[in-house]
Formats: structure tokens, C-alpha cells, sequence
């Protein structure tokens, strides 16, 4: 039903999304909505538009209640008036409107205010599937697909328009005519795989906020790129001085400590590319985010030579996040510039704090690869 | 719209019998029943069907919208201040709330119609909102909705910036013109027999007279010569509005005069009408099996959370109160003066006046006065009230007296001025360069600054000219400024 008050309301939502946009940047950064809720819902606590007036500030100086209790008594946490019915007079009180998004919507959000271009993905050409969908009714089909209610929907208006239809004796025969069945119409669906694999660095320098940084980017990512491809892979190595492939909740979680050496987790990842994600039918997504600091300089050529060897030749782009960290050099970022500058799909981005997480997305999703 | 079946007519008609027997005043009421998604779009409207394009409904529907489906709440009852009273019920409610709810209406009516703050109130406001939208539609046609909308944004932001009190003050028209060309005035004398003239009106007083009114010409003029409540009228009479502009802040301000007095009289209204319907209910309209389902609802209307002020409870008690202190003579001198307990708490004239003394309140109070004169200490007593504020150090809200004086106090504090600063204008030609000054006069509580710095941006796109606003930040005055470009914040 149409109301009134539809376009009033779609204009909130606009207005709803564009403040999002503008806060984007600050509550990313926050990290609170990572965590999906139900179905592929998140619910971002959003405040309500007020237009800005003169008004006492925020700090209340109490108010009047009715009820038991002594002087002392506690009402509760937060503003009792919250509800409006606190003080006379009709002013709603501070709520915070609670605006679904889908991730799908979030995303699109997010690509918007990042000016990220739609990802144009490899090899789409020569993999296309045909997709069968049941979207019709016709008169004449396989008896398997025989639709029961509509033939007998069918029978019977038949039956009551020639008045064979007894009420005290419902009896319906349908006849060849009164059949009904599914038919299905076939679309192409351009098929486009893609895996990203995040690397994260856990030795001893990367500490919990260095972490949260990275968790928080590869949720966006991860987001994003769910947004550009249908059926996303993701993989999830960590590494000290050696590597391992683990779940997704243990990259967030672990805690190791010990020496960095970044080539150890190359080589996991040229493997994994190797055995699982043949390139000419998967687009592969690595990033690695580390604090930059690696055990040494033949190390650092080992991960050079991997790179540009077996890992490069592959993948749509490799992404380097270094998150700035109080103890590592910060050595990694600058071997990587030097070594691969000419190359454009290496990309590499510092990290210098929570605000900072929107521009390294941007450096890594802003060309489309 | 559905009009009203005729089962619900029926009873409508019954329920009016018996409002009218009790002495009830009202005019044609016009039902509608509303299914939920409706009732949400009228409720997020402020009642009325149509009103002019703007996001904030499309707001408020979505929280209507969202707390019905969460459950959270219910609009039972909604009702219009005009003649004929529109209102609505909701489809699908069982027959005793809908009976509930015609005697709910019946006490608003009354009230709409007698109350003398709503004397000044459009009462063919259905029209008005129509208007309203229309005019605003085809401003938004001309010039496009987001250049149209925004300014009502800016126009909301100083809605409040009214004087409700404006509308029962007979203006004079100014005496400017006289004064002007001053050279050529009289000087006044006093009035005297020609004769006698010389001597009750001497050289020397006249000499007086004469200066004291060249120093009035030479004291520089200001706009406006007193310090300005009404912000909007100011803004209509001296801003440099284009024509659509000035319509745009027109409806504004006609609508935030139009529920004034609604927000004037919340506690009245919601406790006169709750009065009224609980009356004829128990009285009158009930059926014996509909009692528990009637006290069940009744009770819904009337919870008070802990720590919590409910305008229907409140105001109903109050009027309660009252009538029992009429019925049994407790007002005047002789019972100010009685300190014995024993002698009050059985005293008992039987005066019989309650009721028509009720009547009378309804009339001519808001609740300021309702409040400033009946709330007696035995009421707070009785009715358990208190004061509670923020615990600094726990960050909890505490009772923090059940002493009588400080919780009126309080009340009354709150709903002076509805809570809201007290906003003038001061200088329509500040610093001599045509800038707005304003005034808060601060009562003791801080505005929001980050409000206040915003407000100045609306203020500056009515006023196309930088805006000063003197208020009071911890303790210290300070004047706010925003010249159109930036704000800025000097000690003053």
C-alpha cells in the first residue's frame, strides 16, 4: 500500500545514507559494527537527525519522578528522561534510531565514499554457467514437473463452471487440459572466483592495537570485495618465523611472539596458490599486513624473489599494509617500494593509526584490479 | 478512510450522551479507523493527513514504524485540535479500547474548545497543514526540493524561538512617525487655563521638557526597542527574505504558534482527558464483563516507571485532588491556617464545589499555573513524589529530596518556557553594521554550544548578515559569533 509518507521516508533513508557517508571515515575507525547479526544484517546505532536549536546542554540537572524509594536510591544508569515522559512538554529525548543495512547496501556505501571502481574481474569470458530458474507456469511439460495446485486449482474452476462441482461430494478429477506445469527459462551467469588471502604477521612486535588495525581493514575488505564477487574465498596465514595456514578466528585471536621472517609466509601463500587456486580460473587477492620489521636483509631478498617468481605472475594485485608499530624498523615497506615501483599491481600502504585505515583501503581497492 | 462502522457509531453517540450529561463541551467529533500502517503515517504527520513535504516525517514514521514492530509501543489515540475534532482509532483494537478511547477524546475536545490557551489556536488547522503543503510543493516545484527543504531545515533549527504569550498581547502599532522629524514638536505642556498657564508651565519647566526630549532623539534607536521574544516575527518583519523564503518561515512559525499551547498544557489535557474517560467508563460505558480488560489498559496508560513522570497520571491525580478539596471545603484561609493535623485530615465541608471548580481550572490554566497553584505538599506527599539529578560520581541518577518546596521547584522549572532557553533579539543593527545580536537570558543552565554554534549557521542564513549570540559558558559570558564563514568564540 502506498502511503503518503513514503517519499518523506525514502528521503530520510537518503538523508540517513549520506550521513553515513560523511561519518563513515569515524565510525569505521571504531570498529563497532563488525559482527554480522541474523541474516547478513548489520545494525549500525545511528542518531536521530535533530535540527541543532538552543537547548539546555546535555548534562541534566535531574528532574521529578513518582514512586517508593529513599533519598539515595539509585534510578538506574543514563537519563531517566530518556523517554520522554521525564519532562513536560513533548520533546522526544535523545534516542538513537537503529537503521538496518544489509552488507551488501554497507558496502555500496563504502564504495561511494571511497570512490572505489567496480572490480572488472579476470577471465569472466570463458567462464559462464548456465543457470536454470523456475519462474513460469506453462500448459505442457514433463509429469515431474506437474504443478499440483494449479492443475488442481485448474480442475476445479473447471468443474464449477460446468457445474459438475457437487459441494456435499468435493470430488475433483483433473483432465489433460487442466495440467499445469513448471517451466524454467535459462540465464547465463558470468562465473568469477575469487580468493583473498590475508597474511598477518603475529610476531612479538604486533601488538593488540596493531591487530585491531588489521582486523578492522580486512572486515572492509573483505566486505567490498563480498560485494564485487559472488561466492568469495577467504584464507587466513599467520606468520613468525615460520608460517601456518588457520581459521579465521585464530588470525584475529593468536598471540605468538618470536622472530619475523616474512619469506616463510610467501612461500605458504605461492603454495596455495600452486595447489588450490589454478590463476586462470581464480582472481587471488593477497594482503599481508605487518609491522615491517624482518629478521634479515637475505631474508628480505628470499621474499623479493618469491614475490616476483611465483606469487606476482598470478594474482590480480598483492597488497602490503605496514601498521605502524613502536618497537619494528619499518624496514619492509621500503624494499618492497624499491623493488617493485615499476610494477602496477603491488601495492603497499602504511598504516599509521585507526584513522588511517580508510586511505590504505583506498590505496588498495582505489583501481579497480 | 474508512468512515466509522456502524456498531462504533452507535457506541460514539452513547459516549457523547454521557460526556454531555456530565457537563462536557464539545464539538462534532469525526472518528476515522486506521489500520496500524496509517495510524503510523497520521502520528508521524502530528495527526493531520497531509502536511508539507520534509524528511523529518519520513523520521518520525520510521521510529513509529520500528517501535511497533520491536513492540515497544502502540499509538492508541490521536486527535486533532479543530472544528469539526478529527480522530483516529485503530483498526483492529477490541471494543473496550475503542470505547476507552472515544471518552479519552471526548475530555481532549472539551478541552481544545474551553481551554483559554487554545482561544487563539487556527481552529480550521486541517485546512491550514493543506495550505501549507501546497504552498510549499509548488515552492519546491519552482525551486527544487533540496534548495526548498533545506531552508525549512534552517527554519526548524529556531522554531522554538517563539513567544507563546504573543498571540493574547494586543499590540500597539509603533509612534515612529511623529518622532522623526522631532525638530518641529511640541514641547508638551501640562494642561492649564490660559490664564494660568505661565504659571503651571514656567520658562524654567519647560526649558525641561525641552531637553529631556532632545536627548531622547539624540539616545541612538535601536531595532527593536525592547528586547524581542518572538525571534520569528522578528525575522518575517526585518530579514531579507525572498518572497518564497518569507512563506517558507511563515508556515514555520505558524505552526510552532499552533501547538504551543498543546505543549503549554500537556499535564492538563492528558490528565483532563484521562479523567473524563475513566469517568464515563466506571460510570456509564463499562459492561460488568468488560471491567478487567478496562483496568488492565487503564493501568498501561497510567504506569509510571520507577523514577518516571507520567502527564496522564499526574495530571489526572491533580485533577482528582482538586475536586476533592472543593467537595470538601479545603481551600480558603481558614484551611491555610489549620496546622492540626487530625482537624485537616477530617475536615470535610460538604461544599460539593469539585466538580465546577475542575471545570473552572480547565479553563483558565496551563500547567504552570495548574502546577504553581495546586500542587500542595499533601499531593506531593501522598503521590510520592520526588526530585532526582546525576550522581557525578557514579554517573547514576539518584532521588535526591522528597522535600516539597525543592521538587515544585523543580517542576515548575521544567516547564517554564517548556524547558527551553529564553532567546531575544537584542540588536537588529549590531556594532552598526547591520548584524543580529541575540540574548539568552541564563537562568543557571549551559546551552549545548555545539547546538548553539549550528543554530547561528541557521540564524545566519535568515539573517544573510554575521549573527552574535551573548550567552553564559561556565560561568564566564561569552559571545558566539559566526560571520558566515567561521565561529568564533570571544569573552564578552
Amino acid at each position: 500500500m502506498a502511503l503518503r509518507i513514503d517519499p518523506d521516508h525514502r528521503r530520510f533513508r537518503d538523508i540517513v545514507r549520506g550521513k553515513i557517508k560523511q561519518d563513515l571515515r569515524k565510525y569505521v575507525s571504531q570498529g563497532e559494527l563488525i559482527g554480522r547479526k541474523g541474516k547478513d544484517l548489520v545494525s549500525i546505532p545511528l542518531p536521530q537527525i535533530n535540527p541543532p536549536r538552543f537547548r539546555f546542554g546535555s548534562k541534566g540537572n535531574g528532574g521529578v519522578g513518582q514512586g517508593d524509594g529513599q533519598v539515595g536510591d539509585s534510578l538506574g544508569k543514563g537519563d531517566p528522561n530518556a523517554d520522554g515522559s521525564g519532562k513536560a512538554g513533548d520533546k522526544p529525548g535523545e534516542h538513537a534510531i537503529e537503521v538496518e543495512l544489509s552488507l551488501e547496501e554497507l558496502a555500496q556505501i563504502m564504495g561511494e565514499e571511497l570512490q572505489l571502481p567496480r572490480i572488472e574481474p579476470k577471465g569472466k569470458e570463458r567462464l559462464i554457467t548456465q543457470k536454470d530458474r523456475y519462474v513460469g507456469i506453462r500448459r505442457a511439460g514433463p509429469e515431474s514437473l506437474r504443478h499440483f495446485k494449479r492443475t488442481f486449482r485448474q480442475a476445479l474452476r473447471r468443474q464449477v463452471m460446468a457445474g459438475t462441482y457437487n459441494s456435499e461430494r468435493p470430488i475433483i478429477v483433473p483432465v489433460r487440459e487442466d495440467r499445469r506445469y513448471r517451466s524454467w527459462r535459462t540465464t547465463p551467469l558470468p562465473q568469477s572466483n575469487a580468493v583473498m588471502i590475508f597474511i598477518m604477521d603475529v610476531s612479538g612486535s604486533m601488538g593488540d592495537e596493531q591487530k585491531e588495525i588489521v582486523r578492522i581493514e580486512s572486515f572492509w575488505i573483505d566486505t567490498w570485495l563480498r560485494s564485487q564477487y559472488k561466492g568469495l574465498e577467504s584464507r587466513y596465514i599467520i606468520h613468525d618465523a615460520t608460517a601456518k595456514e588457520v581459521d579465521r578466528d585464530t588470525f584475529f585471536r593468536t598471540r605468538e611472539s618470536g622472530g619475523t621472517m616474512i619469506s616463510s609466509a610467501y612461500k605458504l601463500c605461492a603454495k596455495m596458490i600452486a595447489d588450490e587456486f589454478p590463476p586462470s580460473e581464480w582472481n587471488i587477492y593477497p594482503f599481508h599486513f605487518s609491522d615491517g620489521d624482518n629478521w634479515s636483509v637475505d631474508d628480505t631478498v628470499q621474499c623479493v624473489d618469491i614475490l616476483r617468481t611465483q606469487v606476482l605472475p598470478h594474482v590480480n594485485m598483492f597488497c602490503y599494509g605496514q601498521v605502524e608499530s613502536p618497537y619494528g624498523s619499518g624496514q619492509f615497506i621500503k624494499d618492497l617500494n624499491e623493488h617493485f615501483d615499476e610494477e602496477d599491481h603491488v601495492f603497499v600502504s602504511e598504516i599509521k593509526g585507526k584513522d588511517a585505515i580508510m586511505d590504505s583501503i583506498r590505496d588498495f581497492l582505489g583501481r579497480g584490479k | 478512510m474508512a468512515s466509522l462502522p456502524a456498531y462504533l457509531h452507535d457506541i460514539q453517540k452513547e459516549i457523547e450522551g454521557h460526556g454531555r450529561a456530565y457537563g462536557l463541551d464539545f464539538w462534532e467529533i469525526e472518528f476515522e479507523i486506521l489500520d496500524y500502517k496509517r495510524m503510523q503515517e497520521v502520528a508521524a504527520f502530528g495527526g493531520f493527513p497531509v502536511r508539507y513535504p520534509h524528511w523529518r516525517f519520513g523520521m518520525e514514521f520510521e521510529h513509529l514504524t520500528k517501535s511497533h514492530v520491536y513492540g515497544l509501543s502502540q499509538i492508541y489515540e490521536m486527535v486533532i485540535n479543530n472544528n469539526p475534532a478529527y480522530a483516529y482509532l485503530l483498526e483492529g483494537n477490541s471494543l473496550v479500547d475503542q470505547k476507552m478511547v472515544i471518552a479519552h477524546v471526548l475530555g481532549h475536545v472539551d478541552f481544545f474548545k474551553n481551554n483559554y490557551f487554545f482561544s487563539k489556536t487556527n481552529r480550521r488547522m486541517i485546512d491550514g497543514m493543506a495550505n501549507h503543503a501546497t504552498r510549499i510543493r509548488r515552492h519546491m516545484e519552482r525551486l527544487g526540493v533540496d534548495k526548498v527543504e533545506s531552508f525549512i531545515d534552517a527554519c526548524l533549527s529556531l522554531e522554538n524561538l517563539i513567544d507563546p504569550m504573543s498571540p493574547f498581547i494586543n499590540r500597539k502599532a509603533p509612534e515612529r512617525a511623529e518622532v522623526e522629524d522631532g525638530a518641529s514638536q511640541e514641547i508638551p505642556r501640562l494642561k492649564a487655563k490660559s490664564y494660568m498657564d505661565k504659571f503651571i508651565n514656567p520658562p524654567e519647566y519647560l526649558e525641561v521638557q525641552r531637553r529631556k526630549l532632545e536627548r531622547e532623539r539624540e539616545k541612538p534607536r535601536k531595532t527593536p526597542p525592547e528586547p524581542e521574544r518572538d525571534v520569528l516575527a522578528f525575522l518575517l518583519q526585518y530579514a531579507p527574505l525572498e518572497s518564497w523564503e518569507r512563506d517558507v518561515l511563515e508556515i514555520v512559525r505558524d505552526e510552532a504558534y499552533y501547538f504551543a499551547p498543546q505543549r503549554q498544557t500537556k499535564i492538563m489535557n492528558e490528565g483532563w482527558a484521562s479523567y473524563w474517560h475513566s469517568k464515563i467508563m466506571t460510570e456509564r460505558a463499562l459492561k460488568a464483563s468488560e471491567i478487567i480488560d478496562y483496568a488492565d489498559h487503564n493501568a498501561g496508560v497510567m504506569a509510571t516507571a520507577p523514577g518516571q513522570w507520567n502527564p496522564y497520571k499526574v495530571g489526572v491525580e491533580l485533577f482528582r485532588h482538586i475536586e476533592e478539596r472543593w467537595d470538601k471545603g479545603r481551600f480558603g484561609r481558614e484551611w491555610d491556617e489549620c496546622r492540626n493535623l487530625d482537624d485537616r485530615r477530617a475536615w470535610d465541608r460538604r461544599l460539593g464545589l469539585g466538580r465546577k471548580k475542575i471545570f473552572e481550572v480547565r479553563k483558565f490554566y496551563s500547567d504552570v499555573t495548574f502546577i504553581d497553584e495546586f500542587f500542595t505538599e499533601e499531593f506531593c506527599q501522598e503521590k510520592k513524589f520526588f526530585s532526582f539529578a546525576l550522581n557525578e560520581r557514579s554517573g547514576n541518577y539518584e532521588i535526591d529530596s522528597r522535600d516539597f518546596s525543592q521538587v515544585k521547584h523543580k517542576i515548575l522549572y521544567q516547564l517554564t518556557n517548556f524547558g527551553e532557553p529564553f532567546i531575544f533579539v537584542e540588536d537588529a543593527n549590531h556594532d552598526n553594521r547591520g548584524e543580529l545580536l541575540l540574548h539568552h537570558r541564563h537562568e543557571g543552565v549551559d546551552l549545548d554550544p555545539e547546538h548553539a554554534r549550528a543554530t547561528l549557521g541557521a540564524l545566519y542564513r535568515v539573517w544573510r548578515r554575521p549573527v552574535t549570540l551573548m550567552t553564559v559558558f561556565d560561568a564566564k559570558r561569552k559571545a558566539l559569533r559566526f560571520d558566515g564563514k567561521d565561529q568564533s568564540e570571544k569573552a564578552a
